[in-house]
């Protein structure tokens, strides 16, 4: 990763303020001169105290007389500065913000359409972790150096100012100035250069550090019943340790530069009050130009680190931003046709020669059957068959490499948007709830009455216990709700796709989490539905709710055709389905020798 | 046994007061405190060095200029003896802050890994009271917030107070009248302090809360993919994801601003009260009561009440949050482990048959009914036992409970004769293991995770395993064989391999009492055949305990334990309990004809 303030990392962190620039043209405007009148008041308010010195103080004190006049335009001045110089600095930080939170929002905003927007395949080919972080943290650290930006540009303006107003001072002090500050700009980029790497290490153990416990926790059940508590505990010190030993390395840095940063100005001071003697010796300035300038020093100290503070972000942000980019550029989308659907009897299924790839994997070969109106269907198959990839391409998740997917004689691709969702159901393995309400979880923004949503619970066995939950249809669900366990949320994922009525009901390993006495209910309430069914299952019960059977192996069909010619003539399903029955025969006949012997 | 019943929920210990959670915690953490004495005498040195400046500035203006012409060898020698001062104090900042963070960093990292270690003791009911990602803040956020607060805020306290003091005993020397005049100015602010902290600390809550909804929202788009785009509810996920994301800015919003309006007020008050020392100033010099130089130090000195008073809020706020971590963190560490392991003291059973019993076992949740009613039982080495029953009769507590995932509330579960309290957990993990349903894998590849079972086994060893559970031909399918990564939790497997590892994992750890809770309930009917045969294992002395809902489990057990709403029902071989009416021949009916219809 780059984490150094090169001059092409530079080049690009401009190009990528750039970006946020052209698209809060107003708010950044406005925040810059926010920045500008804080910058300017800072200089005019050293400007103000050096003159109630010369002007106030030391009249008092040398002749012993002070006009009221100069008294209150002193005060007016110091205070006209102080209350121009409040409105900058709320400005800047107020519009900074706007600026930094609008951009975070609109990428994360533009990132998360994409991922709606892309090929269920191309989130295949991109780990869980990668694209949430590029919506969260990458978006985040893209526009990190929008907060501080305003204020190095005020400072740019401060800095302008007072070199401008030293200049008319005194040359000689304004020598000094000119010494102290680009040392002060040096030694601070150089501080940020150093600091840059060691930072984005101890951030990137941090994250490390919180991976393990995340993934150590969530398998706590899997650490405590094999008794390996002591080497989770290691493996997590281990990187702990790293964790400590960077934000040391971090600390070294800081503890080194903050001092000197500070020491720096402070020397300048000094040096102002030295060079200022002498020129105050020759008469070349008066006392009140001394101070002025003095405090022009203690005031700049500080901000004139805003500068490291954007420079220092800019790594960051722009790998951020390249990385939210990759997925704003990311091409490949699903394209849809305009053809559209009678909407009434159970639906018509024809895959023909289908094949299907993941990379360079071939993972279907010409695949062909037919669901005809009204049938159900059983895809049967061992362990890693094919049979998951295939229903994917059934509800059109992904396209096949090559081959038709043809719903009532219109090949999928062909359809309008929402066309194909309207008339097929997906029950997927992997049961997925939205955080949200049972009733928002079914409905999924469809207009659903209650008592529809509640038909549908009932179908899917899951009205019982959707009716004991505290608020019933609104009792939140999902990552942060009730707890459910893994057979009711695929109850909750059943109703789903029954409120939809569909004509074709695709069901993939969809109760394997049911009890058999309510999945035998709910797979008998499923006869009476008017529609089409595909079914992957293992168990029999399932099976044989099957008009016809596709035996998938090795993502091929090899052989298709009812329960009974099957269990004849396909030696694979044989063994697959009647595996219970075969073990249990060959255990009778040890017994029987055993007992024989 | 009713604390097993009550310590289930970590505590976060908010009832102790914020100093006594300092002090407790730390109390734990012994290299924060040794040496801190000399840490904080080198922070005051280090502090001494803002005042060098005003001193400087009256010296020159006092001493140098009294006479009207400069007294140069007096001014530069004042000016070297600062200059010197400043470099050593820059230099006790220096050894102070590398002190700091060093003590800060290795004392957080012992809390860290004591914090994990401690998660890990815990028993199952007590982790899953807690979300996993709030049980990962505690050892990670939330400790880092008290890094960040010792390192940055923490020192603001301890320099804030040092440079306000400093000065004020300063201004005092220099004129009582006007130090009042500033406290009188600042007294105002400093009381409205912890007011605007509030309005910060409920502003930045809020900010949180809505960053959590935003990425719950933003890992819908990626998690969901699938199903999202079945649906066709890529509209209404964009938009719950836009109000979510709006959501959070404006929140992030509103905090700015609170900010951006807090932070310039202390400008206006240090402009107040330079106003009140010019006028007060002046008056007091026309009757000598102060010097030119002193009433020019004070400009200069009320700069030092500015930065602490500017940063104070966010300051406070940190203390506030990392006070909250600490309890946290200590939430963790004094929470009883209520199923602890007795360690030292415990009983080491030797290897070999294993017999467990349970007698007049009694279970219930913290506040539920009884899940296990007086349950007495005992189960014979070698033999294979099969726990049959319907959803919520108490099979799973039964496994937990024999596996001492959780105590009985009154009776004794015993192993060879000992309580399975008494038994040390390295003992008792390696004799009893549980395979639970989902399958838990780590992310590394399959070799590693099989390896997690008996972490000194070699390649061959492994290899060996997954030949003699007939899995051979299936790892030599995947792309990398064993060196098949898994993914984050197992992802890339599906559901019926995840549980292969997870078995073979088992398997090889080798146990003398194998634990199945549905452990093969998403595998294919002839894989699981071959697996259950390779783990049977009745020959190697080991007994084996299934929860199933499949006949063939039943029918070759050689006992089956059949329980229904909490008790123990009946108990025998299949054989004898199919003729018996009752529970067991009625699930027996409902199997039958779920396979057979």
């Amino acid at each position: 990763m780059a984490s150094k303030v090169t001059s092409a990392v530079m080049r690009q962190g401009l190009g990528v303020l750039g970006v946020a620039v052209r698209a809060e043209k107003a708010v950044f405007a406005a925040a810059v001169l926010a920045s500008g009148l804080y910058g300017g008041m800072t200089v005019a308010s050293a400007w103000a105290l050096g003159w109630a010195t010369e002007n106030v103080v030391l009249p008092a004190f040398d002749k012993g007389d002070v006009t009221a006049g100069a008294l209150w335009t002193a005060v007016l001045l110091i205070m006209g500065t102080a209350l121009l110089k409040s409105i900058g600095v709320a400005g800047r930080r107020i519009l900074a913000g706007l600026l930094q939170y609008r951009m975070q929002a609109s990428s994360r905003r533009a990132v998360t359409r994409q991922y709606l927007r892309l090929p269920l395949s191309w989130h295949h080919r991109h780990p869980t972790g990668q694209l949430l972080s590029n919506a969260s943290a990458d978006a985040e650290a893209a526009w990190a150096p929008l907060a501080p930006l305003p204020m190095a540009v005020g400072v740019i303006v401060m800095l302008f100012t007072a070199a401008i107003a030293m200049l008319f001072t005194d040359l000689v002090l304004a020598l000094v100035g000119f010494l102290i500050f680009p040392a002060i700009a040096v030694l601070n980029l150089v501080y940020q250069r150093r600091l840059s790497p060691l930072a984005t290490r101890a951030q990137q153990l941090r994250a490390e550090v919180s991976e393990i416990a995340h993934e150590s926790f969530d398998g706590a059940l899997v650490v405590k019943t094999l008794g390996r508590e002591a080497l989770e505990t290691e493996r997590f010190q281990r990187r702990a340790h790293e964790l400590r030993d960077a934000n040391i390395a971090v600390g070294r840095v800081r503890g080194l530069f903050d001092p000197m940063l500070e020491a720096l100005p402070t020397l300048g001071v000094l040096a102002v009050l030295g060079v200022g003697a002498l020129r105050l010796s020759t008469a070349s300035i008066d006392s009140g130009e001394l101070v002025q300038v003095a405090y022009l020093f203690t005031l700049l100290a500080f901000p004139i680190r805003a500068l490291g503070w954007v420079l220092a972000e800019l790594p960051r942000s722009v790998v951020g931003w390249q990385r939210v980019r990759a997925v704003l550029d990311a091409e490949g989308s699903m394209a849809y046709g305009e053809a559209a659907l009678e909407q009434a009897a159970p639906a018509n299924l024809e895959i023909s020669d289908v094949s299907y790839a993941y990379g360079s994997a071939r993972v279907l070969h010409e695949v062909s059957f037919d669901v005809p109106p009204g049938r159900t269907v059983a895809l049967v198959g061992p362990t890693g068959s094919g049979k998951s990839t295939l229903v994917q391409l059934l509800v059109r998740l992904v396209d096949p490499a090559s081959g038709r997917v043809l719903l009532d004689g219109v090949d999928v691709r062909e359809l309008a948007y929402g066309t194909l969702a309207g008339s097929v159901a997906l029950v997927p393995q992997q049961t997925f709830l939205f955080d949200d309400t049972v009733r928002g979880n079914i409905a999924l923004g469809l207009d659903v009455q209650d008592e529809d949503v509640w038909a549908a619970l009932r179908l899917a066995q899951a009205d019982g216990f959707v009716g004991a939950l505290g608020d019933g249809l609104d009792t939140r669900v999902g990552e942060r709700g009730t707890t459910l366990s893994g057979g009711q949320r695929q109850r909750l994922a059943l109703a789903r796709a029954l409120a939809r009525r569909p004509r074709l009901l695709i069901l993939d390993d969809a109760t394997s989490s049911v009890d058999p006495q309510v999945e035998a209910k709910i797979l008998q309430g499923l006869r009476g539905a008017a529609a089409s069914v595909v079914v992957v299952a293992y168990r029999m019960a399932t099976i044989a709710l099957a008009d016809e059977i596709v035996y998938l192996d090795r993502g091929r069909v090899v052989d298709r055709g009812g329960h009974e010619e099957l269990l004849a003539r396909c030696e694979g399903y044989r063994n697959l389905v009647t595996a219970y029955e075969r073990e249990e025969a060959e255990r009778a006949a040890i017994e029987v020798e055993e007992v024989g012997a | 046994m009713s604390s097993s019943t009550e310590a289930a929920v970590i505590r976060s210990d908010a009832d102790r007061s914020a100093l006594a959670t300092i002090r407790h915690g730390l109390s734990l953490t012994p290299e924060f405190r040794t040496g801190l004495a000399v840490t904080l005498a080198l922070a005051v040195v280090a502090t001494i060095g803002k005042i060098i400046v005003p001193i400087a500035v009256q010296q020159t203006i006092d001493t140098g200029l009294k006479t009207g012409t400069p007294d140069l060898p007096y001014i530069w020698r004042a000016v070297a003896l600062c200059a010197a001062a400043v470099v050593l104090t820059a230099l006790a900042g220096y050894v102070m802050n590398v002190r700091l963070y060093k003590a800060t960093e290795s004392s957080l990292a012992t809390l860290r890994v004591r914090g994990f270690r401690h998660v890990h003791d815990l028993s199952v009911l007590t982790q899953n009271s807690e979300r996993r990602g709030a049980l990962v803040s505690r050892v990670t956020n939330d400790v880092d917030q008290i890094s960040t607060f010792m390192q940055w805020g923490g020192l603001m306290i301890i320099v804030a107070f040092g440079q306000v003091l400093v000065a004020s005993v300063l201004m005092f020397v220099y004129s009582w009248q006007l130090t009042l005049l500033v406290w009188a100015c600042f007294v105002p602010l400093v009381i409205a302090l912890p007011r605007f902290q509030r309005w910060l600390s409920r502003a930045y809550t809020t900010v949180r809360e809505r960053t959590g909804d935003m990425l719950a929202a933003v890992s819908e788009s990626v998690v969901g993919a699938a199903v999202i785009r079945a649906y066709a509810s890529e509209r209404r996920t964009a938009d719950r994801i836009g109000t979510a994301v709006d959501a959070n800015k404006a929140a992030q919003i509103k905090a700015q601003t609170i900010v951006g309006f807090v932070f310039p007020l202390t400008e206006i008050v240090a402009a107040l009260a330079v106003s009140g020392i010019v006028l007060l100033g002046v008056r007091l010099g026309l009757s000598g009561d102060i010097t030119a130089g002193k009433l020019v130090a004070f400009l200069f000195l009320i700069t030092l009440f500015v930065s602490p008073l500017q940063t104070a809020t966010e300051v406070l706020n940190e203390a506030q949050n990392a006070v909250a971590g600490w309890r946290r963190i200590l939430g963790v560490l004094d929470t009883p482990p209520d199923v602890a392991d007795p360690g030292e003291a415990g009983v080491e059973l030797p290897r070999g048959p294993i017999s467990v019993a349970f007698e007049h076992v009694r279970f219930a949740y913290p506040g539920g009914p009884p899940v296990l009613r007086d349950i007495t039982l005992a189960i014979p080495p070698r033999s294979r036992v099969a726990v049959v029953g319907e959803t919520g009769s108490g099979k799973t507590t039964f496994a937990k409970l024999l596996t001492r995932l959780m105590d009985p509330v009154s009776g004794r579960v015993t192993v060879d004769g000992h309580d399975l309290r008494d038994v040390r957990f390295s003992s008792l993990r390696s004799r009893i293991v549980m395979v639970p349903q989902d399958g838990f894998l780590f992310d590394g590849t399959l070799e590693e995770n099989v390896r997690y079972g008996r972490p000194a086994a070699t390649r061959d060893e492994i290899v060996l395993a997954m030949t003699e559970l007939g899995l051979a031909d299936w790892v030599e399918g995947l792309p990398s064989g064993l060196d098949t990564p898994v993914g984050q939790r197992g992802e890339s497997l599906s559901a019926g391999e995840r549980q292969l590892v997870a078995l073979a994992r088992a398997y090889l750890a080798d146990p003398d009492l194998l634990l199945l809770d549905e452990a093969t309930s998403a595998v294919d009917p002839a894989t699981e055949v071959r697996l259950a045969r390779a783990l049977d294992g009745v020959t190697r002395g080991r007994t084996a305990v299934s929860i199933a809902h499949r006949l063939s489990t039943a029918e070759n057990a050689d006992e089956v334990l059949v329980f229904d709403a909490g008790e123990l029902v009946q108990r025998g071989p299949h054989a004898q309990l199919v003729r018996e009416p009752g529970v067991y021949a009625d699930l027996h009916a409902s199997w039958v004809s779920a396979a057979h219809s």
